[in-house]
C-alpha cells in the first residue's frame, strides 16, 4: 500500500479542522447592532426587544436546531427567568442585574433539568405536547400564586439598580438596556457557538440526524439531550430575566404560547440548525410584523402565515437556506467548469 | 477457545409470533462466522437481541462470560459489540468524515467535551481519515451522505462501525446494495482487522459467505437449523432443501 500524505492534510480534514474558525462576515451582526445604537437612538427600546428575541431564539436553536428536540413550550424557561428576576426584585430580596440573571439561569436550568428528565424519554408529537403542558402548568402556577407572582396582573414596576452601580436603566432612553442586552447576547452567543462546534455539539447533530445510530455508536443519547435541554433552558432563562430587567415588569405573557410559537416562527423563518438563523429570523419577523401591521392593520398575521406556508413548502432552510442555495447555484454556474462524473 | 459472545436459550416472541426460539449460539474469539437463512428466518432479530435493540423474552446473552442480557445497546457498544445495519443508518446531513468522527469520538470519550472545537482533536480526525482511506472513501470524505451513491453509503456504514474498534463485529448484510466490483473492499477491510476480533456476517450473497466464513449457522423460522463448516453446510441435503435449493441461480 502506498503511503499518501498525512491524513490531516486531506481537504476534508482541513475543512473540519478549520470549521470553527471565524469567517470574515461573522462580525456583521455586532457591527450592525452598534451602528443601530448610534444611528437610531429613538428606537433603542425596539432594538432591545429585538436583541432579547435573538437571545431567546438562540436558546431554542441549541435544542431544536442542533439536537432536534421538538418543543413548543420554550417560553416556560423564558418565563421562569423573567419571574425569577421579577420576584426577587419585587419582594426586595435581590435586584443586582448581573447576579439576578445568573439566578434566572439557574432556576430555568433546574426546571429544564427536572422536566427534561421526564420529557426526553419521549419523541415527536408526544414530546411536543408534553413541552406544551409543562409551559401551561407554569403559566397556571404563575396565575394562581398571586401573593408571589402578582397573578394575572403580573409584577408592575420592579426596580433595577444601575448596572455595575454606574449605568441607570432609564425607561425612556433605554441606552443602558440596549448595550447591556447586546453584551449578554454576545457572551451567550460565543458560548453557544463554542458548544456547537465542539465534539459534544457534533454528537448533538448526530442525535438529530439519526438517534438510532447514536445508540449504536455507544452514545448515552438521553443524557446528552438532557444536558442540552438544561443548557438551552438556562439561556432562555437569561433571555427572560433580561427582558424583565429591560422592561421593569413581568406578566403572564412571558410564559404564554404566543411567545413560544413566535420564537419557533423566528427560527423557521431564519433557518434552524445554522447558528445565524436566530439573528436573521428575529430581524425578519420583527420587520415583517411591523410593516404588515402598518399596511394591513386588520389582517397582518395572515401575511405572516402565508409566508410561513411558503417557507415550509419550498424553503425548509428558511431565509439563510435560500441564500445558501442561491450562493451554491451561483458558484456552480460561474466556477471553473469541471467534468461531471 | 474462549467463547467471546454467547447466546443461551435465547428467544423472543411478539405476541403469538415467535421470532427467535431457544437459540444456543457461540461466537469464538477470532471467528469468521456467517449466519444464513431464508427471508424472515429471524436473522436481523437475532442480531437485535445480541446488540440490545430488542430485549429477549427468554434466555441470556453473555460477553466473555459476563451476563449482558439486561444492558442497553449503548452499554454493550462500550463493552465492544458493534454492528452495521441492514438498511443504512447514517447521519445524512453530515459529511462522510463527520460521520466517522462521531463514532471515533464516542469510542475515545471525546464527545462530552463542550468547550474545545471538534477540529482541535487531530487524533480523532486522523483516525477517521485513515479508516476512510482503508475503505477507499477518502475522495468522498467531504461529501454529505445524502449526495452519495448507495454503495458508497454502505461503506460509510462499515467505517462508522470500525471506528468503534469492536471486539465483536456484527455485519448485517454489509454487501447488500454494493456494486459487485466494490464488494471486495468490504472483505479486504474485514481481512485487515485484528485476528482476535469475532466477526459474524449475515448475507444472502453465497459467494461472499463461502469465501469469508470458517463456520456457518443456518437459521430457519427463528431456530438454529444447522451449523458447521462451509463444506458441511454446502453438503447438507436438508440445508440445500430449505435454503440453498431455493436459489436455483446460485453458481450459475
Amino acid at each position: 500500500m502506498t503511503m499518501s500524505a498525512a491524513p490531516s492534510d486531506h481537504q476534508a480534514a482541513r475543512a473540519l479542522i478549520a470549521r470553527h474558525h471565524i469567517r470574515w462576515w461573522e462580525p456583521t451582526p455586532w457591527v450592525l447592532a452598534l451602528a443601530f445604537y448610534f444611528a437610531f437612538p429613538q428606537y433603542l427600546g425596539f432594538g432591545t426587544d429585538l436583541l432579547v428575541w435573538i437571545l431567546f431564539a438562540i436558546s431554542l436553536e441549541l435544542a431544536l436546531g442542533y439536537a432536534g428536540i421538538v418543543t413548543l413550550g420554550h417560553a416556560a424557561f423564558f418565563g421562569a427567568g423573567a419571574y425569577t428576576v421579577g420576584m426577587l426584585a419585587f419582594h426586595g430580596i435581590w435586584n443586582e442585574p448581573i447576579t439576578s440573571l445568573i439566578a434566572a439561569a439557574v432556576v430555568a436550568a433546574a426546571i429544564g433539568l427536572a422536566s427534561g428528565l421526564v420529557l426526553l424519554r419521549t419523541t415527536g408529537l408526544t414530546l411536543l405536547m408534553l413541552t406544551l403542558c409543562t409551559m401551561a402548568l407554569l403559566e397556571e402556577a404563575a396565575n394562581l400564586g398571586h401573593d408571589w407572582t402578582g397573578g394575572f396582573d403580573g409584577l408592575p414596576s420592579i426596580i433595577i439598580p444601575p448596572l455595575f452601580g454606574l449605568f441607570e436603566f432609564n425607561p425612556l432612553y433605554p441606552r443602558t438596556q440596549f448595550l447591556y442586552v447586546l453584551g449578554v447576547l454576545f457572551v451567550c452567543f460565543v458560548f453557544v457557538r463554542t458548544l456547537v462546534y465542539s465534539p459534544y455539539g457534533q454528537s448533538l447533530t448526530g442525535i438529530r440526524e439519526n438517534t438510532l445510530r447514536m445508540h449504536a455508536v455507544g452514545a448515552p443519547v438521553r443524557w446528552r439531550l438532557i444536558a442540552c435541554y438544561t443548557i438551552s433552558a438556562a439561556i432562555a432563562g437569561i433571555a427572560g430575566g433580561i427582558w424583565a430587567q429591560a422592561n421593569a415588569y413581568v406578566n403572564l405573557t412571558t410564559l404564554g404560547l404566543d411567545r413560544a410559537a413566535t420564537v419557533l416562527i423566528i427560527l423557521v423563518l431564519g433557518g434552524y440548525g445554522r447558528l445565524y438563523g436566530a439573528f436573521v429570523g428575529a430581524v425578519a419577523y420583527v420587520a415583517l410584523s411591523h410593516f404588515l401591521s402598518k399596511y394591513f392593520p386588520t389582517a397582518w398575521q395572515l401575511g405572516l402565515g402565508l409566508l410561513l406556508v411558503v417557507i415550509a413548502l419550498f424553503a425548509r432552510g428558511g431565509i439563510l437556506g435560500v441564500c445558501d442555495n442561491i450562493l451554491r447555484w451561483y458558484r456552480h454556474k460561474f466556477s471553473a467548469r469541471r467534468p461531471t462524473s | 477457545m474462549t467463547a467471546l459472545l454467547e447466546a443461551r436459550m435465547l428467544g423472543i416472541n411478539f405476541g403469538a409470533l415467535v421470532a427467535a426460539r431457544d437459540i444456543n449460539f457461540t461466537l469464538e474469539q477470532g471467528a469468521r462466522h456467517a449466519l444464513i437463512g431464508p427471508n424472515g428466518a429471524g436473522k436481523t432479530t437475532f442480531v437485535n437481541l445480541l446488540t440490545g435493540v430488542l430485549a429477549p423474552s427468554t434466555g441470556e446473552v453473555r460477553l466473555k462470560g459476563q451476563d449482558i442480557t439486561r444492558l442497553a445497546q449503548a452499554e454493550r457498544v462500550k463493552l465492544g459489540i458493534a454492528r452495521t445495519f441492514q438498511i443504512n443508518r447514517l447521519f445524512r446531513g453530515l459529511s462522510v468524515l463527520e460521520n466517522v468522527y462521531i463514532s471515533v469520538a464516542e469510542r475515545l470519550g471525546v464527545a462530552t467535551n463542550m468547550f474545545s472545537p471538534a477540529g482541535a482533536r487531530r487524533d480523532v480526525i486522523d483516525e477517521a481519515m485513515h479508516l476512510l482511506e482503508t475503505l477507499k472513501l477518502a475522495d468522498d470524505a467531504q461529501r454529505t451522505i445524502a449526495g452519495l451513491p448507495y454503495g458508497r453509503q454502505r461503506l460509510v456504514e462499515l467505517a462508522i462501525t470500525l471506528g468503534l474498534r469492536p471486539e465483536v463485529l456484527l455485519l448485517d448484510e454489509p454487501a447488500a446494495g454494493v456494486p459487485s466490483a466494490e464488494s471486495h473492499i468490504i472483505l479486504d477491510a474485514i481481512d485487515a482487522l485484528p485476528k482476535q476480533i469475532g466477526v459474524l456476517i449475515i448475507d444472502h450473497d453465497m459467494d461472499l459467505v463461502f469465501r469469508f466464513a470458517k463456520k456457518i449457522t443456518v437459521l430457519v423460522r427463528g431456530a438454529i437449523f444447522a451449523e458447521g463448516t462451509p463444506k458441511e453446510i454446502g453438503a447438507n441435503a436438508d440445508v440445500r432443501a430449505v435454503y440453498l435449493g431455493q436459489q436455483t441461480t446460485h453458481g450459475a
